[in-house]
């Protein structure tokens, strides 16, 4: 048959140039607007602590021939220690627990119950993140800062290391909460991969450990485990990213602290995502453009910070999709 | 058996409900927390009441999150899965690779960078000002990469079979394509998109800048008028100390809820529709 040209072909080939095209938009955009800011802030911008603004109403002032309101400093270390920070504090949390409830849930539960609690993680999954913020702040900080903080801090022993656990607890406001939240945020990311990566172990490698004597969980430590641990990494890092580019819940309970690092688990913070939410409103206000140009090369550090722990992610997936099985390939 | 290994496993299984418990109690206590506190004070007319500073109702804020998803699921929908088409079915073998890497790091880029580039690209620099048509672009641009992966893998998953079978009766390549192919993936493509849907009918940081805000319903136009949304409702209003703002930001929280149950409980059924519809074309 004489093949004609496709209306369909070409219409879709154009939707799938499209994002393509967003994506070199978006790069080239973030790389013209935030040029003038790496000019500036040079390679200070990673690890200096304050940041200034500087003086809106006073004569503008040029570095290397890009102008800037006078007194103008921005150190994005803080923000980069509080993102990598709260992640860090939501990916300790989440994998280890998101790890046991799946394998509770694939080898324990009954069938019934299961579908429950997948249906609870889908439902989690689709939380909009300023209802966790919300929760955050009104309801788990205040718990938080009145009951456990005060424990953890008074209990923690006072050597190198665990000294970070120790001192004021704060308001409920700060890098613990934030990491909590965070925690909650991507437990259904990590668990329900979890629990279908448990959920296609073959049964017969476990049976054969089983008849070999071991005890359930070892069958799960050491055959469950280890079939789909590349999968299980790749899941992390995705629910990594998430935490890394999470902006609204952590905006509302990190207590927005910019120019300083945090000193305790409790202290308040910020993070990449969150200063550029809170900041573009006042950014605006800067005449010179230079406040939304550094806005610019904090977007930048976020995305670059977020393409490695992505294609991290993309390269531990690729190596377990041996695993996948292939669905309805005729036959 | 030894005693210690039988402590074991019991200890660690014991761990596992732990775990399960720490996963199920915060998710109890998220969405209880919303429906304990805005029940109380929940009435109807918030339904249908305009904001009024930080009182009165949401019914802007409403209408603006339906107009802004209506226009994603119109933008992104005919995007993506035209996109998804193409990826699934036209791409030649082996190629490709750089058009998906482009959704893959698309679907990577924070909301919140996405909602910065929408305001100094679109609101700025072309223009547009706080407006519905640059929500809307930056919500798609979120979503596409999504609904794309969805369309493609619906479409992977249509068994060879039936493409054979169309062949094999003599229909031409575009019609089978829209009669048999895309009819059979037709459930899963609704899926990713009701997915994808909820996914910006939750977003704020992308709808701060673009979007940008107004109490009154959304207008007519595409540029020059800003568009509330009950994400907002929420941001803004739940550290006023006023009590009606509080209870404004858990009625829109709870309103969300509802539409994320809402549109999850519709995903599953078509879930289960392409199930039983996949198991009874794979019996030969």
């Amino acid at each position: 048959m004489r093949s004609r040209p496709n209306l369909l072909r070409s219409a879709s080939r154009l939707g799938a140039i499209l994002p393509a095209v967003a994506l070199a938009a978006i790069v080239v955009e973030l790389a013209v607007k935030a040029w003038p800011a790496v000019v500036v802030n040079g390679f200070g911008f990673l690890t200096h602590t304050p940041w200034i603004p500087g003086d809106f109403y006073a004569p503008v002032t040029h570095t290397h021939g890009v102008a800037h309101p006078a007194g103008a400093a921005y150190g994005a270390l803080p923000l980069i220690v509080g993102t990598v920070a709260a992640s860090a504090i939501a990916v300790l949390l989440a994998v280890p627990v998101s790890i046991g409830a799946a394998l509770v849930v694939v080898e324990k539960l009954p069938r019934r119950l299961a579908a429950v609690v997948g249906l609870a993680l889908e439902l989690l999954a689709g939380i909009p993140s300023v209802v966790f913020g919300l929760w955050g702040a009104i309801t788990f900080g205040p718990f938080l800062a009145h009951h456990l903080s005060p424990f953890i801090a008074a209990h923690a022993p006072n050597v190198w290391g665990l000294r970070f656990l120790r001192g004021s607890t704060g308001s409920g406001e700060g890098l613990l909460t934030s990491g909590v939240v965070l925690a909650i945020m991507i437990v259904p990311i990590v668990a329900s991969t979890a629990r279908d990566l448990f959920a296609q172990v073959p049964r017969l490698p476990k049976e054969g450990a089983e008849a070999l004597g071991m005890t359930t969980w070892e069958v799960a430590r050491k055959v469950s485990l280890p079939w789909v641990r590349s999968g299980l990494i790749g899941a992390c890092v995705l629910g990594l990213a998430r935490a890394l580019g999470e902006t609204i819940a952590v905006a509302m309970v990190s207590g927005s602290v910019l120019g300083a690092n945090p000193h305790n688990l409790y202290s308040t913070m910020t993070t990449i995502a969150a200063t550029i939410v809170s900041q573009l409103d006042s950014a605006l206000t800067d005449s010179t453009g230079f406040a939304l140009n550094t806005l610019a090369e904090a977007s930048l550090l976020l995305v670059a910070i977020t393409l490695v722990a992505n294609l991290g992610a993309r390269a531990l997936v690729k190596r377990t999709s041996g695993l996948a099985v292939p669905v309805g390939r005729g036959i | 058996m030894s005693i210690r290994r039988k402590t074991a496993n019991f200890a660690s299984w014991a761990l596992g409900f732990v775990a399960l418990a720490l996963i199920v109690v915060p998710s109890i206590s998220v969405i209880g927390g919303v429906v304990s506190r805005a029940l109380p004070h929940w009435r109807w007319s918030v339904l249908t009441t305009p904001p009024k500073g930080l009182a009165g109702g949401l019914e802007s804020e409403l209408v603006g999150t339906l107009v802004l998803v209506v226009g994603v699921a119109l933008l992104a929908g005919i995007v993506g899965v035209l996109s998804g088409i193409y990826l699934a079915e036209y791409v030649p073998a082996g190629k490709g690779g750089l058009l998906r890497m482009a959704s893959n790091l698309l679907a990577g880029v924070p909301s919140i960078v996405l909602g910065y580039v929408g305001y100094v690209a679109l609101v700025v620099g072309l223009g547009w000002g706080f407006s519905l048509g640059a929500g809307v672009l930056i919500l798609s641009i979120l979503v596409v990469p999504y609904i794309a992966k969805t369309t493609e893998t619906a479409l992977r998953q249509v068994p060879t079979s039936y493409r054979d079978g169309a062949e094999a009766l003599g229909m031409a390549p575009g019609y089978a394509m829209r009669r048999i192919t895309l009819r059979s993936a037709l459930p899963g493509v609704a899926t990713g998109i009701i997915v994808a849907l909820a996914i910006s009918l939750g977003e704020t940081a992308p709808l701060l800048y673009t979007a940008g805000f107004s109490a009154g319903l959304p207008r007519a136009a595409l540029t020059h008028a800003p568009v509330g949304y009950l994400t907002y409702a929420v941001w803004t209003f739940f550290n006023q100390p006023q009590a009606s703002a509080h209870i404004l930001a858990y009625d829109a929280a709870l309103i969300l809820l509802a539409v994320v149950v809402v549109l999850i409980v519709v995903s599953r059924l078509l879930v289960a529709w392409t199930q039983r519809h996949s198991e009874r074309s794979s019996g030969r």
